[in-house]
């Protein structure tokens, strides 16, 4: 077709967001799916502490980090608090987004809700943004309470770079889940039937929990095979298997966690005994320094983010508003 | 011109949904979109209020264009979808005042116009129910208060009396022809022809994607049907009567069936079949003029094309 002006749209595509977003986040609120994501949370936060507290009480150690070891401590059976995050969260993500586009086909309010003086934009836009924030304020929630009782536990009040790398490793972890809510509008666009849709998400989601790893195995022998008389084709073939492995949204969050939780690592990726030359090994990074060590992977998550929902977007945009 | 569309087109792939379409509706006319399921009507409909894009074609719905200035257009347009869903856990109160919200009405005149809209539709003892609960024609009811809250200058419905059981959509369909008493202009769609007929002033009727025949109902049958006055009679014996009958000034046709005879005529001529009847010789058992069906405008134009074709 053919203009000779521009076309432009008319008013801000914002209009009426809020309005959106407000109605979703009372609706995940008041859900089921709500209430028993709020019993996990009540039950992991409970564990992590009980986990943490165990294992920390039983090391005789001085340790200037005991709010951060709750955090990554584990006791058998029960896993380290953030070992049951990074299996809980994509859950409860994909919980709250499967049927975010499709539920609306279903109920049929979703042509009467566009004829309304909205654009898509904001439907779509206020959705993400009312699961982003029902998710934050999970992770908010959990996160004090673990907190909370590791301070009742343990009577050590934590100090402030303790408390600044903790919000850090929350925003990775928003950023994290955010992926993971991204992956679920997506197959709310794609598949019309919310079943479908929920078993799209968690493929997606084992595939890289599960599969991605051995994967980014095979790809890197195949990239850069070993070499038993070169020295370096093993360093290519590591630095290979971590690029790999660096695809899935789950190394990039499990990296910035360990740098942001552990002050000891220093490098993410294979380090040479030439470059450990004069430094001093366990000495903990200052905040600064490991902010800057996660900060491709911090931007890598919001990155992913950011095209997930810009592709949710641009289907949801082409979609016809008839079933 | 309220709502105009110029050689509109829609195409899906291969498949003509909608094909050169020029509608024209007045200001305050109540305009029956009608055809068959599948004709292409959902789609106009949906192309009006900027929610699919033409293929060809332009469309202008009270001067604004649905493509470049869609939030002034859907303020002032109300839509009824077919088969109206809503949420179904939140009250209908919740339901209105949501959509009240993204109207962007200002919280006190919102709740005035909810109040006034559920009394109206006679959902007030309801409204703190969920939606859940209700009936197909409580829901439908719904759906026209949600229409007025933003009290729009223009109400497009689709099929408003889909599923309704027969007096439930003669009621439905008063509450539309109440419409026009304030001015709005009504474009509605159905399947249902002779359901709307009565609250129509003009009708155009699809075919393919196509709109074949437009106009008042009345004229639509005189210009398919031939004659506009179709008379039905009783009368024994019937011998030689039909073509006695046939033989009338007036007459475009004459036929005999189950229930006795009928006449199509050019004008009302009951008192010239009487005289022929009885001169005839025949007693007269009944005689009745009917209006005529637009199911059998519709009928008959699309025989007429079969023969044709």
């Amino acid at each position: 077709m053919q203009r000779s002006e521009k076309p432009r749209r008319e008013g801000s595509p914002w209009t009426g967001l809020w309005a959106v977003f407000f109605k979703e986040m009372a609706d995940h609120l008041s859900s089921t799916r709500m209430r028993i994501l709020e019993v996990l949370i009540l039950l992991s936060a409970v564990g992590a502490v009980y986990a943490g507290a165990q294992t920390l009480r039983q090391t005789v150690s001085e340790d200037s980090f005991l709010l951060l070891r709750v955090f990554t401590a584990a006791q058998d059976p029960l896993p380290s608090f953030i070992a049951f995050l990074s299996f809980f969260l994509p859950l409860a993500a994909i919980a709250l987004g499967f049927d975010a586009i499709n539920g609306e086909y279903s109920r049929n309010t979703l042509s009467r809700i566009l004829a309304q003086p909205i654009y898509r934009d904001a439907l779509l836009w206020g959705k993400f943004l009312a699961g982003l924030a029902t998710l934050a304020l999970i992770l908010l929630a959990l996160f004090l309470l673990v907190v909370g009782l590791s301070l009742i536990f343990l009577g050590v009040p934590p100090n402030s770079e303790e408390v600044a790398r903790a919000l850090l490793f929350l925003l990775a972890t928003l950023a994290y889940t955010g992926v993971w809510l991204g992956v679920a509008l997506v197959t709310s666009v794609l598949f019309r039937s919310a079943a479908t849709s929920a078993l799209a998400a968690i493929s997606v989601w084992l595939f890289f929990a599960l599969f991605w790893g051995i994967i980014a195995q095979l790809l890197a022998q195949a990239v850069a095979p070993l070499d038993p008389f070169n020295p370096q084709s093993e360093l290519r073939q590591a630095e290979a298997l971590l690029a790999f492995s660096r695809l899935s949204p789950n190394t990039l969050y499990a990296e910035a966690v360990q740098a942001f939780l552990n002050p000891g690592v220093r490098s993410l990726g294979p380090v040479l005994i030439s470059q450990l030359e004069g430094a001093l090994l366990g000495s903990p990074l200052p905040l600064g320094q490991s902010f800057l060590l996660a900060w491709p992977q911090l931007t890598g998550l919001i990155a992913l983010t950011l095209l997930l929902f810009a592709l949710a977007y641009v289907l949801f945009q082409r979609r016809e508003v008839r079933a | 011109m309220v709502i105009e569309t110029q050689n509109l087109t829609k195409r899906y792939g291969q498949l003509v949904a909608v094909e050169g379409l020029n509608l024209g509706i007045e200001a305050g006319e109540v305009y029956g979109l009608l055809g068959p399921n599948g004709s292409g009507k959902t789609t106009t409909i949906l192309m009006l209020l900027g929610l699919t894009e033409p293929s060809a074609g332009s469309v202008r719905v009270l001067g604004l264009d649905p493509a470049r200035a869609p939030l002034s257009l859907k303020r002032q347009v109300g839509y009824l979808p077919d088969s109206v869903g809503f949420y179904g856990e939140m009250t209908a109160w919740e339901n209105l005042a949501y959509i009240a919200r993204l109207n962007d009405l200002p919280q006190a005149l919102a709740k005035a116009r909810i109040e006034r809209v559920l009394e109206r539709m006679g959902l007030s003892e309801v409204a703190q129910r969920p939606v859940n609960t209700f009936s197909r024609g409580m829901r439908q009811r719904l759906g026209l208060a949600e229409v007025l809250l933003k009290e729009p200058k223009v109400v497009i419905l689709d099929e408003p009396t889909l599923g309704l059981d027969p007096e439930a959509a003669q009621e439905f369909l008063q509450m539309i022809r109440s419409l026009k008493a304030e001015g709005i202009t009504v474009l509605l769609s159905s399947h249902l022809l002779h359901q709307v007929q009565a609250i129509c002033d003009r009708v155009g009727l699809f075919h393919k994607g196509k709109l074949v025949l437009e106009g008042r109902v009345e004229a639509l049958a005189q210009q398919v049907l031939g004659g506009a006055y179709r008379i039905r009679l009783e009368a024994t014996p019937q011998d030689g009567l039909l073509e006695r009958l046939q033989a009338l000034p007036e007459v475009h046709r004459a036929q005999a069936d189950a229930k006795g005879l009928w006449l199509e005529a050019r004008q009302d001529i009951r008192p010239q079949v009487a005289r022929a009847v009885l001169e005839a010789g025949a007693a007269l058992q009944s005689l009745v003029l009917e209006r005529p069906s637009l199911d059998e405008v519709y009928a008959r134009y699309f025989q007429e094309v079969r023969h044709a074709a």
